[in-house]
């Protein structure tokens, strides 16, 4: 489970990847990474090659670098207890985890408290100095490897997060593979000054990809369905705050209210006197459709479990964390904290106000959507919010979706240079002379339905309404012929 | 070129559309062989993308790049980069570079870019621990590497190359290593494009019993797939929407070579 997650400064978003990624390499217990003392953004950072500085610190170097290789040190008598050969695994830190230097550079330096272990483990050996020298060699490597706890801390990015994502927990990004992400970004023409809506259930990975490449300019309306908006990934990125300045969210549920203009902003106050979570709650006018979601939420679940690792589980909890964090507040309700509560919802309305009325001025400069609701119905009505001669990019896992969505699109009106496409990933092996593709590659990184909004004529508009109201009959018979010809 | 008159032929300073298909088209401007009308092979948008997010581009970003050509990754650098960033091109073809640079001031982005017209393998980049990720797409990157590391912040930074053919990666990847990159990996990556059909397929006539016109077996499992049975008496069909990949696509533009350069 991430720590520290409501920290917004760049230390505690440090800290967290840094966990985040220590658990790609040795699976350390979280709370140690906090053991130290917490990181915060900004000097004094210790002088390079102080003797001990906290793992979050060391983050934040690499925050500010590309990556700082860090040596984690055992507390007293963890590691050194070990003096005598076992026959037990590596041992992980235990307590007090710390890194007692950030070395700069790849190879080079060792480890000091490691050789003193190896030194204690020969001594203790009864059998070393019977060894030829050459397995003496290989002795005392083998056991400096085993010892020496190294792990690379990495600069967050959206090239490390989508490949850790797709690699670790392909489950949670809806199986979005990074170069399809990558698409999205070209295709959607994210960058610095746009005013993006993004729907995603990608844990938050796609918006952070979106924010990454608008850089803090720009605004961007995060969509969400029920529960609220999802932002693990996001959390990852070590964002500075004020890129949340101009980050919104703004209900699915909403959605139709706005359209209908039945949501105004003279009304929302009443609207959302109970606090947010309820009014999600007590909004069943989506009728059946939340239930065919939550059918599909169970099966990515199940598709997660069966995945069947044990990060998985612990982020299914984050992420439950995260939703029962809104209920809390709901929950709770007690006097201490009423204020404080006051004022958040204060705060959230005032921002959901913001939202509608960014919303509202329909002139978004693009919508990318991605995850595991149905896209036809929520392009139908998001792309009523975007601006004409502005793309949009629709993910999905599977293609019939798309094929459908693609189809409406078309009947509608408003949207062209539709395409569906998907990309392949090769990666190859490369030595002298023996350079070929790897073995195996990915069987599919999911679908993309992309297009250009257009201004719609309105006549030609109704004639699409009509015509879908009709069945499709006369379009699917001319396709039949160009098939045929074709 | 004029409007209101037809023309047997296209002139020279004519713009034409291109119709390459179904919507796909694309305006030209008809020039004669004026001077530099060689033009470069491009990279296109497919790679594009997977080179901008694995470069880890973002505004604010300083990227090298050589060589410019005809400037479709300058461009698509400068929009990721700007308002902050900026892009170091060099181009050794002297009016590819000039031609490069007449393009950015036309679009007005040439406070973003800096056009340098040597020869990267052997003068660099023109800077040095400046850039936060370099791309090379040269026919001999791999002498180019030692430049690349030095362009690169002191800190580190991301480096591309692209090459068609396996035996440029193989002398870059070798180069890499010489010159302590890590985390080098080579891919290539392939769009495919799918156009949206509405298919019938007949539904053969078995002789099944004339009564039986609920066609067990194909209604149930069919209609799930959106399959719809337009049965007649004699004959039915079954009706589905299909992803119909191209009869043609392009197979290989060229290798991606990524790399890191870590702190040393
Ligand atoms: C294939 S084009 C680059 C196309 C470019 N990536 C684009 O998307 O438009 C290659 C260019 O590199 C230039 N070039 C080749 N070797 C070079 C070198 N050593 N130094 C500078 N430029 C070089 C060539 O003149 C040519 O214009």
């Amino acid at each position: 489970m991430f720590i520290g997650r409501r920290r917004r400064s760049a230390g505690g978003e440090a800290v967290r990847f840094a966990h985040c990624l220590s658990r790609n390499i040795t699976p350390l217990p979280s709370v140690e990474l906090l053991g130290g003392t917490p990181a915060h953004c900004g000097p004094p950072f210790p002088p390079m090659g102080a003797r001990r500085e906290t793992v979050g610190a060391c983050a934040v170097r690499a925050l500010a670098g590309r990556s700082t290789r860090v040596r984690l040190v055992l507390a007293a008598g963890s590691r050194s207890a070990h003096g005598g050969e076992h026959g037990a695994g590596r041992p992980y830190p235990r307590g007090g985890l710390r890194c007692a230097q950030a070395r700069r550079g790849l190879q080079g330096g060792t480890d000091p408290e490691a050789e003193e272990i190896v030194q204690q483990l020969i001594e203790n050996s009864t059998t070393f100095r019977d060894k030829t020298e050459f397995a003496q060699d290989k002795y005392i490597k083998k056991k400096k490897k085993k010892y020496e706890a190294v792990i690379t801390i990495v600069k967050p990015s959206t090239r490390i997060l989508s490949t850790m994502y797709y690699a670790r927990e392909p489950g949670k990004i809806n199986h979005l593979r990074y170069d399809t992400l990558a698409q999205m970004l070209t295709l959607g023409n994210i960058r610095a000054g746009n005013k993006m809506i993004v729907m995603e259930t990608c844990a938050g990975l796609v918006l952070g990809a979106v924010m990454e490449r608008m850089g803090g300019y720009g605004s961007i309306i995060q969509m969400y369905p029920q529960g609220g908006p999802v932002r693990a990934a996001t959390s990852c990125f070590g964002f500075p705050a004020s890129f949340f300045n101009s980050l919104y969210e703004f209900p699915l549920s909403k959605v139709d209210s706005l359209l209908s203009r039945t949501f105004s902003i003279e009304t929302l106050p009443s609207e959302s006197e109970d606090n947010i979570p309820a009014e999600e709650e007590s909004n069943g006018s989506l009728d059946e459709k939340p239930a065919s979601i939550q059918e599909t939420e169970e099966e990515s679940t199940t598709e997660a479990t069966m995945e069947g690792n044990q990060t998985e589980e612990q982020e299914t909890m984050d992420l439950a964390a995260e939703d029962t964090e809104n209920k809390e507040s709901k929950e709770k309700g007690n006097k201490e904290n009423i204020r404080e509560k006051q004022r958040k919802q204060q705060e959230r309305r005032k921002k959901l106000v913001e939202a509608a009325a960014l919303l509202k001025e329909k002139n978004a400069d693009g919508l990318i959507v991605a995850g595991r609701f149905h896209p036809t119905p929520l392009l139908l009505s998001l792309l009523e919010f975007v601006a004409p001669s502005r793309p949009f990019v629709v993910y999905c896992q599977y293609r019939e979706p798309l094929l459908e969505c693609y189809t409406k699109l078309r009947e509608k009106g408003g949207v062209i240079n539709l395409k569906l496409s998907e990309t392949w990933l090769r990666n190859y092996q490369v030595l002298p002379d023996r350079s070929h593709p790897k073995l195996t590659m990915s069987g599919g990184g999911g679908y993309l339905l992309s297009g250009i909004t257009v201004v719609m004529d309105k006549g030609k508009s109704d004639a699409g309404r009509l015509e879908a109201q009709k069945t499709e009959e006369p379009t699917s018979k001319k396709r039949k012929l160009e098939e045929l010809h074709s | 070129m004029s409007f209101v008159e037809y023309g047997d032929t296209i002139q020279e300073g004519d713009t034409a559309i291109v119709f390459l298909g179904h919507e796909s088209m694309f305006p030209v401007k008809v020039q004669h062989g004026s001077k530099t009308q060689t033009k470069t092979q491009i990279l296109y948008s497919t790679d594009i993308s997977l080179i901008t997010m694995m470069l880890e581009l973002k505004p604010g970003s300083i990227v090298c790049e050589s060589g410019t050509g005809s400037g479709s990754l300058s461009h698509a650098i400068i929009r990721t980069v700007a308002p902050t960033g900026h892009l170091y091109t060099v181009e050794f073809h002297q009016q590819r570079a000039e031609k490069a640079m007449e393009e950015f001031r036309e679009h007005k982005v040439e406070h973003l870019v800096t056009v340098k017209n040597q020869d990267v393998c052997k003068n660099g980049f023109g800077v040095s621990n400046m850039a936060d990720a370099v791309f090379l797409d040269i026919p001999s990157p791999w002498e180019a590497i030692g430049h690349a590391k030095s362009a690169l912040k002191v800190e580190g930074g991301r480096f591309c190359s692209f090459s068609p053919c396996i035996e440029q990666v193989q002398r870059t990847c070798l180069a890499l290593e010489e010159h302590g990159f890590t985390e080098i990996n080579t891919l290539e990556i392939l769009l495919r494009v799918y156009n949206v059909r509405t298919i019938s397929l007949q539904i053969p006539d078995l002789g099944k019993a004339a009564e039986d016109n609920s066609n067990p077996g194909f209604d149930s499992s069919n209609q799930a797939n959106q399959g719809v049975m337009c049965g007649s008496q004699q004959q039915g069909t079954a009706q589905f929407k299909s992803g119909v990949p191209l009869r043609e696509m392009v197979g290989h533009t060229g290798y991606l070579t990524f790399a890191t350069k870590s702190l040393s």
